[in-house]
C-alpha cells in the first residue's frame, strides 16, 4: 500500500483583513485551509501579535508583567513608544480601561485625546479597545473611532448590547471592527449577521468568540474557534469567515498560576517562567485553533510566540 | 478494509449465546462494525474468524500502553480529528530525555518519579523517561537503564538508541518494564524487530517522510512486531502539524493501516519556554508521546494543564468540587454568592469576583456540571435544593449577616428560597458575570 497525502480542499476561505495606515499596514487571515496546513492550501499571512497597553497604570496586572512597564506605564504615549521602539511591537492594542465607571470613569472626550496622542507617537497599526462596559463603550468607542479617523484601526469590542452605535462609528470612519460574543458559535454567527445587516462589510470584521486562559476554560475557546473555522471553510458559511482575535493577555494575567509565587505554591515551580509560559501556551493554543490576531502582555511570551510562528509558517 | 456488520456476522458462531452482552450475534456484529467493541468480547469466536476479522475489526489507530502497571500511558485508539466531534481519548504521554552518561541521570529519574501533581481532581505526572545513548557503550547504557528503572519505578522507559548492538542488553535487562525501543530505521529494522519480538516490546519506526515511514512500518509488521510507534522526521512545528495531521487523516479517513499507529515527537529546543510552546503544538496536534528536555515544575504544570484541557470530553461538562470557595480573604462580613459547579461557570464567576477585589465567598453547588440556567431548567438548581445545600454546608456560621446572593438568571427563585430559608435575606445578583465587579463594589 503506498501512501497518498490526504489533502482536503475547502469551498470557503478566511477573509483577509488589513489594518493600519498605508505603508505600515498589516494583513491577517486569507488562508484557504485550517491553521498552518500549508501542504493543502494557502496560508498567506502570519498571525499578528499586538502588545496590549492601557490608558492608566496597570495596577491590577501581576508584578511579573507590571514591572516590565513600570517606567512607562504611567503615560500611554510613553508606553506605546516603548513597545514600538524598544520591544519591536508590530501592532499595539490600547485598552481604554480608565473609561470604565469603576476604574476612573474618564470621559469619551478624554479617551479620544489619548488616542490622538498615541496615534501621533507611533507608526505601527493600532487596535482600540473599550473597557468592556456595555453602555460606556457605546459612547467611548464612537469618540475613539472619530479621533482615529483615517488611521484604519481595529475598534472593539462590539457586543450584542451595544453594537449599533459602534458599528455606525466604525463604518463612518472606515475602521475594522471586533465583534465579540461569549463562547458560543451561534451567538458569534448571529452577531456577525446583525452587524452586516447594518451595511457593515463582512470583510472588515474580526470575530472574538471570547478567549479563556490555559486551565480556565481554554478547551471551550479552542473548540469554538475550531468550529468557526470549519464552518467558514468546509461549509463555506460567509458569516463565519472573518479572521479571529484571541485577547489572551487579559485572561491569562489574573489566574492564580500567573500570580502565586513559587514560595506560596512550591509544587508549581518558579513564577517568572510559569506565568510567561502560561501566556505563551495559551496564545499558541489559540493560534492552532484559528486565531489570526493575538493581544498579549509579556515581551518574553510575545517573543516565544513569534518564534513558534516562525516555526509554523 | 472495514467489513460491514453482515460480513462480520457471517464469521461469528451464530449461537446468540449473549455472552458478549448483546442479545444476538447480529447485534454484536453491527456494534463491531462501528468499532465500539473488541472482537475478544465473543468467547466462542473461531481462530479462523479471528484472523479474518482481526485486521478488519482493528481500530483505525492501534492502541497499546507505554510502560506497565497502573501508571502506564495508553496510546492510540483515537477516532476523531477534532475534539468537539467526540473526544480525544488517550492523553499524550510526556517523556523527558536524558543522556545515559549524564551525571544527573539518577536525579532526573527521581524528579520524574516525584512529578505527580493534583489538578482539578486528576493526578498528573511526567509519564516516561527517554534514555538517550550518548556513550555508545552497551554496558554504560544497560547500567543507565537499570538506574532509571530503579529510581523511577512508576515511569515508562524509552530506550533512545539506534544501535541494535548497544540497545539489546538494556532491553533485556528491563524487559519487564516494557521499554519502548526508539528507534528502528530501514537499515536496522531486522535487528531491532528481532529484539522487540524476543522481549515482547513496542518499537518506534523512524523514517524521513510519510512514504518511507509507511514502507518501514509494513516491513516491521512483516517481521512480527505489532506495537509500532511512528517517527516521521518532523522537526519544526510546521512539520509536526503537517505530518501528524496527514497521519491521523490517513488512518481515520482512508483506513490506511501502515500509519494507523501512535506518534512520537521530539520537541527539544535550547529555550525551555519555546520548548514548552512547541510541546503544546504536539499535544494539541495528535502526538502520543512528546519528548522534552527537562523536568521543571512550572513546565510540567503548563503542559499537564494544556493536555488536560484538550483531552477533556466535550460532552461531559468539567465539574468543580461542591464547596464554599474563599476568594481574597473574606471576613464574616464578606458577601456570599452562590452558583453551580459547571467548571466554566465557576471560572468566570470566580474570575470576576477576583477582578472586583472584594473578598467574597462563592458557594458552588453540585448540579452535575450544568450552568445556572440549564441546571434551573433541569430541576437541579431549585429553591428546595439550594435551601438544602445552604443548611447542610453550614454557610450560616461563616457569615455575620445571613444574606445569600443569587445569580440574576434565577431571580425567579428568590421568593421560594426566602420561604424555605428562615432568617436569610436573598439578594438578586447580576444576570451576567461581567457585571459582578460593579455589583460587589456598589455594595461596599
Amino acid at each position: 500500500m503506498s501512501f497518498v497525502v490526504p489533502k482536503e480542499s475547502f469551498g470557503g476561505k478566511v477573509l483577509a483583513v488589513d489594518f493600519g495606515k498605508e505603508g505600515s499596514k498589516l494583513t491577517i487571515g486569507g488562508e484557504t485551509t485550517l491553521p498552518f496546513l500549508a501542504f493543502e492550501g494557502e496560508v498567506p499571512n502570519r498571525p499578528v501579535v499586538a502588545y496590549e497597553i492601557q490608558d492608566c497604570a496597570p495596577e491590577d496586572w501581576p508584578e511579573t508583567v507590571q514591572s516590565i512597564y513600570k517606567d512607562v506605564s504611567g503615560d500611554p504615549v510613553s508606553w506605546a513608544k516603548y513597545c514600538q521602539e524598544t520591544l519591536g511591537a508590530k501592532a499595539i492594542a490600547l485598552r481604554l480601561v480608565s473609561t470604565h465607571p469603576d476604574r476612573g470613569d474618564r470621559s469619551a472626550e478624554a479617551a479620544a485625546q489619548t488616542i490622538k496622542d498615541v496615534l501621533a507617537a507611533i507608526n505601527i497599526p493600532l487596535i482600540i479597545l473599550g473597557s468592556n462596559h456595555i453602555e460606556k463603550d457605546a459612547t467611548v468607542l464612537v469618540a475613539a473611532a472619530e479621533a482615529a479617523s483615517g488611521y484604519n484601526c481595529i475598534i472593539g469590542k462590539a457586543q450584542e448590547g451595544n453594537y449599533k452605535t459602534i458599528v455606525a462609528a466604525a463604518l463612518a470612519h472606515n475602521h475594522k471592527l471586533i465583534a465579540m460574543s461569549e463562547l458560543d458559535i451561534n451567538l458569534a454567527k448571529q452577531l456577525n449577521i446583525l452587524i452586516t445587516q447594518m451595511g457593515f462589510d463582512k470583510e472588515k470584521l474580526i470575530t472574538d468568540p471570547m478567549c479563556s486562559a490555559l486551565g480556565y476554560g481554554l478547551e471551550y475557546t479552542y473548540s469554538v474557534m475550531e468550529r468557526i473555522r470549519l464552518a467558514g471553510l468546509a461549509q463555506n458559511d460567509p458569516t463565519m469567515q472573518p479572521p479571529i482575535v484571541g485577547d489572551v493577555g487579559m485572561y491569562v494575567w489574573k489566574v492564580k498560576e500567573t500570580v502565586a509565587s513559587g514560595n506560596d505554591v512550591p509544587e508549581w515551580g518558579e513564577l517568572e517562567e510559569r506565568s510567561i509560559s502560561w501566556e505563551t501556551v495559551t496564545a499558541t493554543s489559540m493560534m492552532l485553533s484559528g486565531s489570526n490576531l493575538l493581544i498579549m502582555r509579556h515581551p518574553r511570551a510575545v517573543e516565544n510566540v513569534e518564534k513558534t510562528i516562525d516555526e509554523l509558517m | 478494509m472495514a467489513l460491514t456488520g453482515v460480513q462480520i456476522f457471517k464469521l461469528l458462531p451464530k449461537t446468540n449465546c449473549k455472552k458478549c452482552g448483546f442479545p444476538t450475534c447480529l447485534a454484536f456484529a453491527m456494534k463491531l462494525a462501528q468499532g465500539g467493541i473488541e472482537l475478544s468480547a465473543c468467547p466462542d469466536v473461531s481462530d479462523e474468524a479471528k484472523s479474518a476479522l482481526g485486521e478488519a475489526s482493528a481500530p483505525p489507530i492501534r492502541s497499546f500502553a507505554l510502560g506497565t502497571g497502573a501508571t502506564a500511558a495508553k496510546m492510540g485508539g483515537e477516532n476523531v480529528m477534532f475534539r468537539h466531534e467526540k473526544k480525544f481519548v488517550n492523553p499524550s504521554a510526556i517523556a523527558v530525555n536524558i543522556k545515559d552518561n549524564d551525571a544527573n541521570l539518577a536525579a532526573t529519574a527521581e524528579a520524574v518519579a516525584g512529578s505527580e501533581i493534583d489538578r482539578v481532581g486528576q493526578k498528573l505526572r511526567i509519564d516516561a523517561i527517554s534514555i538517550e545513548c550518548a556513550s555508545g557503550d552497551s554496558a554504560t547504557y544497560e547500567a543507565a537503564a537499570k538506574t532509571v528503572a530503579e529510581k523511577a519505578p512508576g515511569a515508562a522507559i524509552i530506550l533512545n538508541c539506534r544501535d541494535a548492538a548497544v540497545i539489546e542488553a538494556a532491553a533485556k535487562a528491563i524487559a519487564d518494564r516494557k521499554p519502548l525501543l526508539y528507534a528502528a530505521t530501514d537499515e536496522t529494522a531486522e535487528a531491532m524487530a528481532a529484539i522487540a519480538k524476543a522481549n515482547g516490546l513496542p518499537l518506534v519506526a523512524s523514517a524521513k517522510g510519510l512514504d518511507a515511514l509507511s514502507a518501514l512500518t509494513e516491513k516491521i509488521k512483516g517481521l512480527g512486531v505489532e506495537d509500532i510507534v511512528l517517527e516521521s522526521g518532523a522537526e519544526s512545528a510546521k512539520e509536526i502539524i503537517e505530518h501528524n495531521t496527514q497521519i491521523r487523516r490517513a488512518a481515520l479517513k482512508k483506513s490506511f493501516k501502515p500509519l494507523g499507529y501512535p506518534i512520537i515527537n521530539s520537541v527539544i529546543r535550547d529555550d525551555s519556554i519555546l520548548e514548552t510552546s512547541i510541546a503544546s503544538v504536539a499535544i494539541a496536534k495528535y502526538s502520543s508521546i512528546v519528548v522534552i528536555s527537562s523536568v521543571e515544575k512550572w513546565k510540567n504544570l503548563v503542559l499537564f494543564s494544556q493536555r488536560q484541557n484538550l483531552y477533556t470530553d466535550p460532552q461531559v461538562p468539567m465539574q468543580v468540587e461542591q464547596k464554599i470557595y474563599e476568594i481574597g480573604e473574606p471576613d464574616k462580613k464578606a458577601p456570599l454568592m452562590i452558583t453551580t459547579n459547571f467548571s466554566l461557570t465557576y471560572f468566570i464567576v470566580s474570575g470576576e469576583i477576583e477582578n472586583s477585589k472584594v473578598p467574597s465567598r462563592l458557594a458552588v453547588m453540585d448540579c452535575e456540571g450544568l450552568s445556572v440556567l440549564t441546571a434551573w431548567a433541569a430541576g437541579k438548581f431549585t429553591a428546595a435544593k439550594i435551601a438544602n445545600f445552604v443548611n447542610e454546608s453550614g454557610m450560616a456560621d461563616m457569615v455575620e449577616v445571613k444574606e445569600l446572593i443569587l445569580p440574576g438568571q434565577v431571580a425567579i427563585l428568590s421568593g421560594a428560597l426566602e420561604d424555605k430559608l428562615e432568617g436569610w435575606k436573598i439578594t438578586i445578583g447580576p444576570r451576567e458575570a461581567n457585571a459582578i465587579p460593579t455589583f460587589l463594589k456598589g455594595r461596599e
